[in-house]
């Protein structure tokens, strides 16, 4: 075991798989010999060779498609958006080829494909460095979507990722690569070393899509999140003196749906909480399906934290990004339902 | 609108030279004599091959005698298999389009015209290089001998459609005859052709990609994310231009033919572009051959802008004659594939008027024998042909919960 940052769990991660399987290769923009904007692939080219860990021209398009046609090759590459604010011009390739190329062709062809981009908000990154596009992902069928919280859950996801058989979306909440950022800007972020989560293997192992976590359990409140905004809600349980059970999801397609239901049946309220716009935002599923399953179970109106239904506001960031009173708000909100 | 002011700005929209009650005009184009083009080494340095992309590599002649440094050793038995091959696409797609007509599909695309550029490929390719094909090189699959019956039963969306009717009709899928699975959305296999050429070299193989898109829609974005890829990386792939001049009803200037050609747009990348006459069958096979040899050789990528003329509708839900003269691909000055090359083995005393009678009647025989096997088994529509659970399956290797949910409400 070592402390890891998430950035050097998931560098971790790709060094494992590319150990382990030949298959396994990785490439984007800057990530060969510089390692990447954000370090993830960092010293992989230098320990595995230029071939399995290499730049990419600045096309995104290119750099989906090149790894489609690699995984139909029979490859597991692993393809790095830089920002996924630049996801866009892959769109089509990630949703009409990627997603669909197993069922189009009856399992002659399929599309082993890890498609890793940071995301989200709380860096000062302006309208096209923050955003938190999964719901583009999470509404197409043939995608599985995959967002980890701590280091641990990264490098375990992200190695059943690569190993998974179908193309998977894997975010990485970039505000807390290296620390569990948890909103309240008044005081320093702790590192990760501090965080027990931060305790990761060196070699391998894998957490299974589809499952999630309970990062704190409780009784007054279910808060289903993910990423970042895992710790932001745990903040906000500890600042509220509600005994909140915040559920962090891990995989959002396909969902957890047996660890939402048991958590909203016992508290009967849910608070979902997500950094993206609102409407049609991933939380609107999420509240479909708890009303869809748990209807009965249900005390008080369901309650979303979200990012406001704005691009992303450079100077007004901790305005629009959620932070501990808006959950908090929240929480009470749905207590008194 | 205000008065215009003069010297004002004027915008361009281009226009094709004759529209329906037209006459076609051709004229103004002109082309390198047969023979003519020099053939360079496979080694070129892609810089010293510019020129090609402005010119035509022809082999055949009118008269079917073939010429110059082009013109490949291909022993008379191949030629008669591609002259059988071409003959069998268009009786098929005569078949299957008149199909439509009796409501026996929803849709069909036939290649009518340009049978050459995928039958000729398909025959200088090795058996097993992997095409990544747009959705009228329909030749490249029979000519690697799938099955008739197959096609039909997915055009016919019947009980033993491979593709369980999922798929539009002419979009086939076999991964052990090299050819992938077509999408509708264009050009997008051109970037995955080079990307499973860049596996292949990843991987040490032998095997190279080849890909083919319409001139039409080398504007996507896609083809320049490809042609990028395939020149940094030395991808062995050939990339194929179907100049068949006509996008739906947009002629080829729309798609930025007016001022250039389409092989031109190998220049910019540094990626050697060929020109070739797309009816001309020997041309078509020699161009590939080069193409094929240079990536074999690690040698990287080929362009290749094949000129030819689409003689049909693009697909059963357009009408030519609203946009186009109706007697335009008559006046085609390049002429007709098949025509050129039976004119050609009959001049080498390999073939006859006969003998090629007999083979266009054996291959209308075929067509109409596995049609008639085809219907058999059920056209479009047919009741119970796809089982309603078979929706559900193979989005993903294994079904999620919200998949079993939702067959189990649709009652299966």
């Amino acid at each position: 075991m070592a402390a890891m940052t998430m950035i050097q769990a998931l560098n971790s991660a790709l060094d494992t798989m590319m150990e382990r399987d030949p298959k396994v290769l990785t490439f984007g923009e800057d990530v060969g010999y510089f390692g990447g904007v954000f370090k993830v692939t960092e010293h992989l080219q230098q320990k595995h060779g230029a071939k399995r860990c290499f730049d990419a021209p600045i096309n995104e398009c290119g750099i989906a498609a090149a790894a489609i046609g690699m995984a139909v090759y029979g490859l597991r590459p692993v393809i790095e958006i830089q920002f996924a604010d630049y996801m866009y011009p892959a769109y089509d390739q990630l949703v009409s080829e990627a997603a669909r190329i197993r069922y189009r062709s009856v399992n002659d062809y399929t599309v082993p494909l890890t498609v890793r981009m940071p995301y989200g908000g709380g860096i000062y990154g302006g309208q096209t460095h923050s955003q938190s596009p999964e719901a583009l992902f999470t509404h197409v069928a043939g995608l599985k979507t995959v967002i980890p919280s701590t280091p641990y859950d990264a490098k375990g996801l992200l190695i059943a990722a690569i190993e998974d058989d179908d193309p998977v979306i894997f975010m990485e909440p970039k505000r807390v690569y290296n620390g569990p950022f948890d909103g309240r800007r008044d005081r320093p972020v702790q590192p990760w070393s501090k965080h027990p989560a931060s305790d990761v293997p060196e070699g391998y192992y894998r957490i299974p899509l589809g499952k999630a976590n309970v990062a704190r359990a409780g009784q007054d409140v279910t808060v289903l999140a993910y990423g970042t905004m895992v710790h932001v809600a745990l903040a906000a349980a500890e600042v509220s003196g509600l005994d909140a059970e915040i559920i962090d999801l891990r995989t959002l397609v396909p969902v957890d749906i047996e660890a939402i239901t048991a958590s909203v049946a016992k508290t009967g309220r849910c608070v979902i909480v997500h950094e993206a716009t609102r409407t049609s935002g991933y939380g609107a599923e999420l509240s479909a399906l708890v009303q869809e399953h748990c209807f009965y179970h249900l005390e008080a109106p369901i309650q979303r934290v979200t990012g406001y239904d704005t691009p992303y506001p450079h100077a007004l960031e901790w305005e629009y990004f959620p932070t501990p009173p808006r959950i908090v708000k929240a929480m009470r909100r749905v207590m008194e339902g | 609108m205000s008065p215009r002011k003069p010297n004002a700005l004027d915008l361009h929209i281009p226009a094709p030279r004759a529209r329906p009650g037209d006459k076609p005009d051709f004229s103004g184009w002109t082309f390198p004599e047969p023979g003519d083009t020099p053939r360079p080494d496979v080694g070129a340095a892609a810089v010293e091959l510019r020129e090609y992309a402005y010119g035509l590599i022809r082999v055949l002649d009118m008269e079917g005698n073939a010429l110059g440094p082009w013109s490949p050793h291909i022993e008379p038995e191949t030629l008669r298999r591609g002259l059988k091959y071409m003959l069998l696409t268009r009786a098929f797609d005569d078949r299957m389009y008149r199909a439509q007509r009796q409501g026996k599909t929803s849709f069909y695309m036939q290649s009518f015209g340009e049978e050459a550029v995928s039958v000729a490929a398909a025959l200088a390719l090795n058996p097993d290089d992997m095409c990544f094909p747009s959705y009228r090189q329909q030749g490249i699959l029979i000519a690697r001998d799938y099955p008739l019956l197959t096609m039909m039963n997915q055009i016919y969306s019947n009980a033993r459609d491979p593709m369980r009717g999922r798929q539009l009709p002419v979009m086939y899928s076999s991964k052990k005859d090299g050819f992938f699975t077509i999408s509708g959305n264009l050009a997008t296999q051109v970037p995955q052709a080079v990307g499973w050429a860049m596996a292949s070299a990843y991987s040490g193989d032998l095997r190279i990609a080849s890909t083919w898109l319409g001139e039409g829609s080398t504007a996507e974005g896609d083809f320049h994310a490809a042609m990028t890829f395939a020149a940094v990386y030395k991808a062995p792939v050939i990339v194929n231009i179907v100049n068949n001049q006509w996008a739906i009803s947009s002629f080829q200037g729309i798609a930025g033919g007016e001022n250039t050609t389409f092989a031109a747009r190998g220049v910019g990348y540094g990626v050697p572009p060929l020109r070739v006459d797309g009816n001309d069958f020997l041309a078509v096979y020699a161009v590939t051959k080069w193409a094929a040899e240079r990536a074999r050789s690690n040698l990287g990528p080929t362009l290749i802008e094949h000129f030819t003329y689409r003689g049909g509708p693009h697909s059963t839900s357009d009408d030519p004659s609203r946009y186009r003269p109706a007697d335009e691909a008559r006046a085609w000055p390049l002429g007709d594939p098949i025509e050129r090359l039976k004119r050609h083995l009959i001049s080498l005393g390999e073939w006859s008027e006969d003998r090629h009678r007999e083979a266009q009647d054996a291959a209308l025989e075929t067509v109409r024998t596995t049609g008639r096997e085809a219907e058999k088994v059920g056209v479009l529509g047919a009741e119970g042909a796809h089982a309603r659970e078979s929706m559900f399956e193979d989005v993903y290797k294994e079904m999620p919960w919200h998949l079993r949910q939702q067959r189990e409400e649709e009652g299966v």
